[in-house]
C-alpha cells in the first residue's frame, strides 16, 4: 500500500522537481543578466551603491529621530499626568476624608467624589498643570471587605491594583479600545480603609502626532533616497559619458583610424585626460607613419638590391654558360672549373631568390593570389617538378591524391611548399619510398609528405624551419638548397592562414604536414590528416612524438605538445646521435 | 636574312654579353644604353624584337615601352629584375609581349626571342572570321566591316590561334604554349593581360566581349564566326 502510494506520488514529485529545476534555471539566468549588467555599467553600480547606503543611513536616522520624538512626547505627557494625579489625589482626600467606605451609601459618595474630580479638573484647567482629558475611577479594592467602585476599572491590571493597594504610586501603559492609555494609580486616605484612585489618560493625540511624524519621516526618507539615486545617476553620467566616448574613440583608433581624436572641452580632469590621450595618439600615429615609411624604404631597398645584384649576376651567368657550352674544348681543369662555376651559380641564384622572397615575406608585402583549385592538380604538378630528382636517387614516389579536394589557395606558393617538402623527403629518404598523401574535410585540406629515411632527432622537428639550419652531420645533398626553403614554406603556409608541421624519429623517418583552410581567411582548428604515422611500428612507439606544431600567428600551441617539448629535449641528450638532417631543397626560382 | 634585335640596357657588361650570346645564336644586334634613344633606334633600325630593360636612366622602361608601342607593333621582351606581380603586370599592360626575369639562362632568353620572331616565317593563305571581324592571315590584317584594326603581332597571333579552332576552349596553358612558345607552365598573367589588350581593340564593347569569350574556370574561346 505504502509502496503504491509512493509510486503514485512519484510523477508528481518528478514534475515538481522539473518545475523547480526550470525555476532554478530562470533564476540563474536572471542572475547572470544582472551580474553582467553590474559588471558592465559603472553608472548602475554607483546608483545601486548610493541607493543601498542612503537607505541604510535614512533608516538609522529615521529610527533615532522617531525614538527621540516619541520619548519627548511621552515624557511630557507623563510628567503632566503625574502632576494631575497628585492634584486629583489632594482633591479626593479633601472630599473623602470623612467617608468610610464600609458604611451604607458609600457608593453614592464615591460617585459624587468622582464627578467632583472630573468637573474640578475641567473647571481648573486654566493655570493648573493639565495633562488633558482623562477618566477617573475610584475603588475600595478587594483587600478587606466588599469592593465598592465608581468609574470603569476594567482596564486597570491586577498587578497595578496590587501595587496601589500596597500604598504606592503606580503608572502603567495599556490599551483601551485600541487607544494607548496611561493609567496612574495611587492610594487615597479616608476615614476608613484606603481607597484607590486611578486616572486614565488616553494617548491618542500623542499617537496621532507620532504617526504623522513617522509617515513624514518615511515619505521624506524615500524622497531623499530617490533624489540621491537620481543625483548619483546624473553625476556618474557626467563622468561616465566622457569615459564611454573615450572608449569609442580608442576603439576606432585601435581599428586603424589613426586620425581619431577625443573632443576636448574645458580644462577639467577629463579634458586633461583627453588631451594626454590625444598626445599619445598623435605620437603613436607619427611612429606608425614612420614605420610605414621605413617599410616602404625597405621595399624600395629590396627591389633595388634585387636589380643591382641580378644584373651583374645575369652577365656572369651568361658568360659561364658560354664557357660551359664549349667545355669540351677546354683543358680538364678548366672544364671542371666551368662546371663548378655553373652549378655554384645555380646555387647562388637560388639563394638570392630565396633571400629576396623571404625579405618580401618579412616586409609583409607578399601577396596571396588565391583561386579555388583542385588540390590534386596542384600537388601533382609539384611532384612532377621533382620527379627527375626522385629518379636520380631511385626513390619511389607513392601518391595518394583523391580528387575533388578543392581549396582556395595560391597555387604558386602551395606548389613551392609541396615541391620543397617532396624534394626534402627524397634527399633524406635514402631511396626508400616517399608517400605523398592528400586529404580534405569540411574546413581544411592537408598534404602529408612522409619519408622513411634517417628521421629527425628529438627536438629537431622544431629546428628544421629555422633559417639556414642544418643538422650537425649533414647528408650528401642532391638537390642543393639555400637553407631557406622550409622557412619560406612556413611563411607561405602562414600567409594562407595554414600550418606547416614536422614530425620525425631517428630511424623511422620524418613527416611534414601542410594544413590549409579550405576558404581563404578561415581559422584552422584541426587537420584532416594525422602528422605522426599511426602504428606502423608499434614496438618503438614513443609516448610523446618529437613533433613541434608550427602554428600560425595567434593560434595557441596545444598544451600537451608544448609541455612535451622539454621532455623530448631531455630525451635527446640520451639518444645516440643518428644522422638526421632536414635540408632545404631548391627554392622556387 | 638575320633577325635584328635591339637591346635597350644601361649596363654595358650585360649589353655586351647579350650581344655576344645573340650573335652566337645568329641574330644581328644593336645596343642603346639610354631610354630616350630607344625610340629613335626603333625607327632607324626597324628591329624584329626589342629587348628592353625595365630600369633605365633617362626614361623609365615602362614609358619607353609605351612610346614604342604607340607607333610600332614590334615585339617587346622585357628584362626585369622584379618578379613582383605589380611590376610585371605593369610592364605587360604598357605593351610588352613577354618578359624574362633576371638572372636568366641564355637558352631561356633565346627561346623567348625566337618565339617572338617565329611568326615572320611564311604562313598558308587563310581567311578567318569571328563575328564581324575578318582576319587575313598572310597579310596580317584584321578588319571589321572593311575598317582596319591595328594589332601587334602577338595580339594577332593570339586572335588567329583562337579563330582557327572556333569551337575549342583554350586553357591559358595551351595558349601560352601556342602563342608564346612556352613548353613548361609559365605565368598565366601573360594571357590575361594580352586578352584584355586584344579585347580593347577588337571588341565593340570590351565589357561584353563577343569576339574573345571567357569560359569561366577554363580559359578562352573565339566567338561564333
Amino acid at each position: 500500500m505504502s509502496l503504491r502510494s509512493l509510486v503514485a506520488r512519484l510523477p508528481l514529485a518528478r514534475r515538481a522537481k522539473r518545475a523547480a529545476a526550470s525555476a532554478g534555471v530562470l533564476v540563474s539566468e536572471i542572475r547572470a543578466v544582472a551580474l553582467a549588467a553590474w559588471r558592465r555599467s559603472l553608472q548602475l553600480r554607483v546608483v545601486v551603491s548610493t541607493l543601498a547606503l542612503s537607505t541604510a543611513v535614512s533608516l538609522v536616522l529615521g529610527l533615532v529621530l522617531q525614538t527621540q520624538i516619541a520619548d519627548r512626547l511621552l515624557q511630557g505627557k507623563f510628567d503632566a499626568a503625574i502632576a494631575q494625579a497628585e492634584s486629583a489625589r489632594v482633591i479626593s482626600e479633601r472630599d473623602l476624608s470623612g467617608v468610610d467606605p464600609d458604611r451604607e451609601g458609600a457608593q453614592g459618595t464615591l460617585n459624587n467624589a468622582l464627578d467632583q474630580l472630573t468637573n474640578q479638573s475641567t473647571a481648573d484647567s486654566a493655570g493648573a498643570p493639565t495633562a488633558g482629558e482623562f477618566r477617573a475611577a475610584l475603588t475600595t479594592g478587594t483587600g478587606s471587605g466588599p469592593e465598592i467602585s465608581a468609574g470603569n476599572l476594567d482596564h486597570v491590571s491586577p498587578e497595578q491594583r496590587q501595587t496601589v493597594a500596597d500604598g504606592a504610586l503606580s503608572t502603567q501603559y495599556t490599551t483601551v479600545d485600541g487607544i494607548p492609555t496611561l493609567v496612574v494609580g495611587q492610594p487615597v486616605r479616608t476615614a476608613g480603609r484606603e481607597l484607590q484612585l486611578y486616572l486614565m489618560f488616553p494617548l491618542d493625540a500623542e499617537q496621532r502626532t507620532l504617526g504623522l511624524v513617522q509617515s513624514t519621516l518615511i515619505v521624506g526618507g524615500l524622497v531623499l533616497i530617490l533624489l540621491l539615486a537620481g543625483i548619483a545617476s546624473l553625476v556618474t553620467r557626467q563622468v561616465v559619458r566622457p569615459v564611454r566616448q573615450a572608449a569609442e574613440v580608442a576603439e576606432r583608433f585601435a581599428e586603424g583610424h589613426l586620425d581619431e581624436r577625443m573632443p576636448v572641452h574645458g580644462e577639467d580632469e577629463v579634458a586633461r585626460l583627453f588631451e594626454s590621450y590625444n598626445e599619445m595618439a598623435g605620437s603613436i600615429q607619427t611612429q606608425i607613419r614612420q614605420l610605414e615609411e621605413f617599410g616602404a624604404l625597405q621595399r624600395r631597398f629590396t627591389s633595388d638590391v634585387s636589380h643591382e645584384l641580378r644584373t651583374p649576376l645575369t652577365t656572369v651567368r651568361m658568360a659561364a654558360d658560354i664557357l660551359y657550352a664549349s667545355r669540351d674544348e677546354l683543358l680538364p681543369a678548366l672544364r671542371r672549373s666551368s662546371e663548378l662555376l655553373v652549378t655554384e651559380l645555380d646555387r647562388f641564384e637560388t639563394l638570392l631568390g630565396d633571400l629576396l622572397e623571404i625579405s618580401r615575406l618579412d616586409a609583409g608585402v607578399a601577396e596571396l593570389g588565391t583561386e579555388r583549385l583542385d588540390m590534386r592538380h596542384v600537388v601533382a604538378r609539384a611532384v612532377e617538378a621533382v620527379r627527375g630528382l626522385a629518379e636520380e636517387s631511385h626513390t619511389p614516389l607513392v601518391l595518394d591524391l583523391p580528387g575533388d579536394v578543392y581549396a582556395e589557395v595560391d597555387s604558386r606558393r602551395v606548389e613551392r611548399i609541396v615541391r620543397n617538402l617532396v624534394a626534402n623527403a627524397i634527399d633524406h629518404g635514402e631511396g626508400r619510398p616517399v608517400n605523398v598523401t592528400l586529404a580534405g574535410d569540411e574546413h581544411a585540406v592537408a598534404v602529408v609528405v612522409r619519408d622513411h629515411g634517417v628521421g629527425l632527432r628529438p627536438g629537431e622537428a622544431g629546428l628544421v624551419f629555422n633559417r639556414f639550419w642544418r643538422a650537425e652531420e649533414s647528408r650528401a645533398r642532391r638537390s642543393g638548397g639555400s637553407g631557406l626553403g622550409l622557412s619560406i614554406s612556413l611563411e607561405d603556409a602562414r600567409l594562407h592562414g595554414g600550418w606547416l608541421q614536422a614530425w620525425g624519429e631517428p630511424g623511422r623517418g620524418s613527416a611534414f604536414r601542410l594544413t590549409l583552410p579550405r576558404n581563404e581567411g578561415d581559422l584552422l582548428e584541426s587537420s584532416p590528416l594525422p602528422l605522426q604515422p599511426e602504428g606502423d611500428d608499434p614496438d618503438t612507439a614513443h609516448p610523446l612524438p618529437a613533433s613541434v606544431p608550427t602554428p600560425p600567428w595567434g593560434t595557441p600551441i596545444p598544451s600537451e605538445l608544448r609541455d612535451g617539448q622539454p621532455d623530448d629535449d631531455r630525451d635527446g641528450e640520451g639518444v645516440a646521435p643518428a644522422e638526421p638532417a632536414v635540408l632545404d631543397p631548391r627554392g622556387d626560382r | 636574312m638575320k633577325s635584328r634585335v635591339l637591346v635597350v640596357d644601361d649596363d654595358p657588361a650585360l649589353a655586351e654579353m647579350l650581344t655576344i650570346v645573340l650573335r652566337g645564336e645568329g641574330f644581328d644586334t644593336a645596343v642603346v644604353g639610354d631610354g630616350t634613344r630607344a625610340l629613335p633606334a626603333v625607327r632607324d633600325m626597324r628591329p624584329d624584337v626589342v629587348l628592353l630593360d625595365l630600369m633605365l636612366p633617362g626614361m623609365n622602361g615602362i614609358d619607353v615601352c609605351r612610346a614604342i608601342r604607340a607607333e610600332s607593333g614590334v615585339p617587346i621582351v622585357m628584362l626585369t629584375a622584379k618578379s613582383d606581380t605589380v611590376d610585371i603586370v605593369l610592364g605587360l599592360e604598357s605593351g610588352a609581349d613577354d618578359y624574362v626575369v633576371k638572372p636568366f639562362k641564355p637558352k631561356e632568353l633565346v627561346a623567348r626571342i625566337r618565339a617572338r620572331v617565329r611568326r615572320t616565317e611564311a604562313e598558308p593563305a587563310e581567311q578567318l572570321t569571328i563575328g564581324d571581324v575578318e582576319i587575313d592571315v598572310p597579310a596580317h590584317q584584321v578588319t571589321r566591316k572593311g575598317e582596319r584594326i591595328a594589332l601587334t603581332p602577338l595580339e594577332f597571333d593570339l586572335l588567329v590561334a583562337l579563330a582557327r579552332k572556333p569551337r575549342q576552349v583554350f586553357t591559358r596553358e595551351v595558349l601560352l604554349e601556342q602563342v608564346w612558345g612556352y613548353r613548361h607552365a609559365a605565368d598565366t598573367r601573360l594571357v590575361n593581360v594580352h586578352v584584355q589588350r586584344l579585347r580593347s581593340k577588337v571588341e565593340k564593347d570590351p565589357e561584353h566581349p563577343e569576339v574573345v569569350l571567357t569560359v569561366r574556370g577554363v580559359g578562352y574561346k573565339a566567338g561564333p564566326p
